[in-house]
């Protein structure tokens, strides 16, 4: 069983992705955000392929408005991809599971 | 590699696949819907519907696009998601291949859609970065902020709408000096004090350090170029149909949307086309959903008689 996907805030996103000790895709997006909402699922399912090895957090956006701002974020949904400390990878917009595969193949 | 066989292959999953895969699947045809990322289609970034019926009070695009799936899936109808990259259309068995799997069947229905149309004004880099097609996405970033939409019809002056609740001001960009929209949208975008309509006028280029900071506009008739300072800049000039992965398979029309005629039939027996991939005079979600039914019953007919 997968550990799902992690919800974080502005107060938590240094502690569970910047000094995370695996590698971290996250996932910025708000409940309006109908892209966000459609490849939710695909996020679910990566989270379970990568479990042990890729950690996959969530931020919204609507409740969370630092975070976004802090790493220029003005786009949803927009996933970082994340490897001690630093973004390796941005992708803006929907996108093929078999791109996100690829970009998360990179940091591991 | 794995091959499966269907009786109906469905590409692309928006308002008119959904449609011809719940006809179909309901019409006990063994039938997949092919989607390359997610089901939806172009609702997932519509803010707003009010001319779709049944919803008299409106409905939002993503809540709309929930709906359609879960009513396609009552009917057992299959789904694989990736992307096309080969097509065999011709010929009693037709076959597709996404990634490792090959899937065949008796007849195709395509349903691929359209997709936003870019301005090509060096615009990509600034992808994320103040460039959007989705006001529903994008809007809440541009708070009192001042953005450029660009377009006449109705999505853009619609979507404008949507973004003048957050946006201090919308300047509008249009190349003619009047709307195309629906006369009701029009009423509404101009009678709203935060949009600013720039007429005659087309986006020649964008520039700022970190992301979007300023729009250039040039006006048509004086050749005027003038920078407009703004945060974001949206777009909505139009569709091009997502057909490039089909080459020279089906006769289309001279902008690439596909040919078919009023039982959805295309060039090639067995293959069909609906919504707004095909070459329609009106590209609404009542008139997919409608083609697509159209576009199963036929696929239905063909295979009782093949």
């Amino acid at each position: 069983m997968a550990e799902g996907i992690l919800d974080i805030t502005d107060d938590t996103f240094e502690t569970e992705v910047m000094s995370a000790d695996l590698p971290v895709v996250v996932d910025f997006w708000a409940p309006w955000c109908g892209p966000c909402r459609a490849i939710g699922p695909i996020m679910e399912e990566l989270s379970s392929t990568y479990s042990g090895k890729v950690k996959f957090v969530k931020c919204n956006v609507d409740d969370n408005p630092l975070s976004p701002s802090r790493y220029e974020v003005r786009a949803i949904p927009t996933l970082l991809f994340v490897k001690g400390g630093e973004i390796v990878d941005t992708i803006t917009g929907m996108t093929a599971k078999a791109k996100l595969e690829e970009t998360i193949g990179k940091m591991l | 590699m794995a091959e499966t066989h269907y009786d109906l292959i469905i590409i692309g999953g928006g308002p008119a696949g959904l449609t011809a895969g719940m006809y179909a699947s309901r019409a006990r045809l063994n039938t997949v819907l092919v989607e390359k990322v997610a089901t939806g289609g172009q609702i997932l970034i519509t803010d707003w519907i009010e001319n779709y019926p049944g919803f008299p009070e409106g409905i939002s695009g993503p809540d709309l696009s929930d709906k359609m799936l879960e009513q396609a899936r009552q009917f057992d109808l299959q789904f694989e998601y990736g992307e096309v990259e080969k097509v065999e259309l011709e010929g009693a068995v037709k076959s597709i291949t996404i990634g490792d799997k090959v899937l065949t069947a008796k007849a195709v229905i395509i349903t691929t859609g359209a997709s936003p149309r870019s301005l090509h004004v060096g615009e990509e880099k600034f992808h994320g970065k103040g460039v959007s097609y989705c006001a529903t996405c994008d809007g809440p970033f541009y708070k009192d902020k001042t953005v450029v939409a660009v377009g006449g019809g109705d999505t853009a002056v619609q979507e404008s709408l949507y973004l003048t609740k957050f946006a201090k001001k919308v300047h509008l960009v249009h190349r003619r000096d009047q709307l195309r929209a629906a006369k009701i949208l029009q009423e509404r975008a101009l009678a709203n004090d935060k949009i600013d309509m720039v007429w005659d006028s087309v986006v020649t280029g964008m520039d700022g350090l970190f992301g979007v900071e300023n729009v250039t506009v040039k006006n048509v008739k004086t050749n005027e170029e003038t920078k407009i300072a703004a945060a974001g800049c949206f777009i909505w000039i139009g569709i091009l149909p997502n057909t490039d992965f089909l080459g020279n398979a089906l006769e289309m029309d001279e902008w690439n949307f596909i040919k078919a005629d009023a039982n959805m039939a295309t060039s090639i027996p067995g293959v069909f086309a609906a919504g707004d991939v095909r070459s329609t005079p009106l590209r609404q979600i009542a008139t997919a959903v409608g083609d697509s039914a159209i576009a199963a019953i036929s696929a239905e007919h063909y295979i009782e008689g093949h």
